[in-house]
């Protein structure tokens, strides 16, 4: 499955990358699977996502949950929580 | 509507474009976030503000469409600045306009909470001491929970 996975703020910083496309393994189907997936490649990704407390994610620019379904093409964000206003 | 821009804003021009001489609007209600020079006890230099071009406009319209679900509303204006900014520069503008007061007020504080709390926005700050993303607070949650527990 081919996927354009993007990083924001002190997460894009961390992993050095705003945007990536990656072709993951069938297996990886949800957020959480992908986000292990990522982790697992070790640094700087391993990293920056321990150093970043309460990680949000996003899937084709909707607010995403572990669980959230992953379609082949998607745009997946990986993010800090937000502090705007 | 929903705006994402670099430059300043001009209260005036914004608020008689949304009333647009409509004679039943009965009341605005505004709210303009300001950058403040001291934050968590730092000096605050300047600020950058960093968002997620697309998704960021989208949260902004699913709140505007929740707030015009849940009150009578006649307009509803978002503006968020991005980019480089400094103490007392304005970021944010929410106007609301209504028939009466209330909706207008409560709908302004709605899409505050839920701005603060769902779209992607970012800051990082730069003080005397070096640059820092700026961290979310529990107090936002809070605020935006309150939304949740009250039933119209």
């Amino acid at each position: 499955m081919n996927l354009t996975i993007l990083y924001f703020a002190a997460l894009r910083e961390r992993v050095g990358l705003a945007r990536e496309v990656c072709d993951v393994p069938p297996g990886i189907t949800t957020v959480g699977a992908l986000k292990d997936w990522i982790v697992a490649r070790g640094a700087p990704w391993s990293e920056a996502f321990g150093d970043t407390p309460r990680v949000r994610a996003a899937v084709n620019q909707a607010m995403a949950g572990p669980e959230t379904p992953l379609p082949d093409r998607a745009e997946v964000a990986f993010f800090p929580p937000v502090t705007g206003g | 509507m929903v705006r994402i821009q670099r430059e300043p804003f001009d209260l005036g021009a914004e608020i008689e474009q949304l009333r647009a001489g409509d004679p039943r609007v009965g009341a605005v209600a505004c709210f303009i976030g300001i950058v403040r020079d001291l934050n968590d006890g730092e000096r605050i230099a300047t600020m950058s503000l960093e968002h997620y071009p697309g998704m960021t406009e989208k949260a902004l319209e699913d709140i505007v469409t929740h707030a015009r679900g849940r009150w009578d509303l006649y307009d509803v204006l978002v503006v968020h600045r991005v980019g480089e900014l400094g103490p007392t520069d304005p970021i944010v503008l929410v106007a609301v306009t209504s028939a009466h007061r209330g909706n207008a007020f409560a709908a302004c504080e709605f899409v505050m909470d839920y701005l603060k709390t769902e779209a992607p926005f970012w800051k990082k700050e730069v003080t005397p001491t070096g640059a820092r993303w700026v961290d979310a607070r529990v107090s936002d949650d809070k605020a935006r929970a309150r939304w949740e527990a009250e039933s119209k």
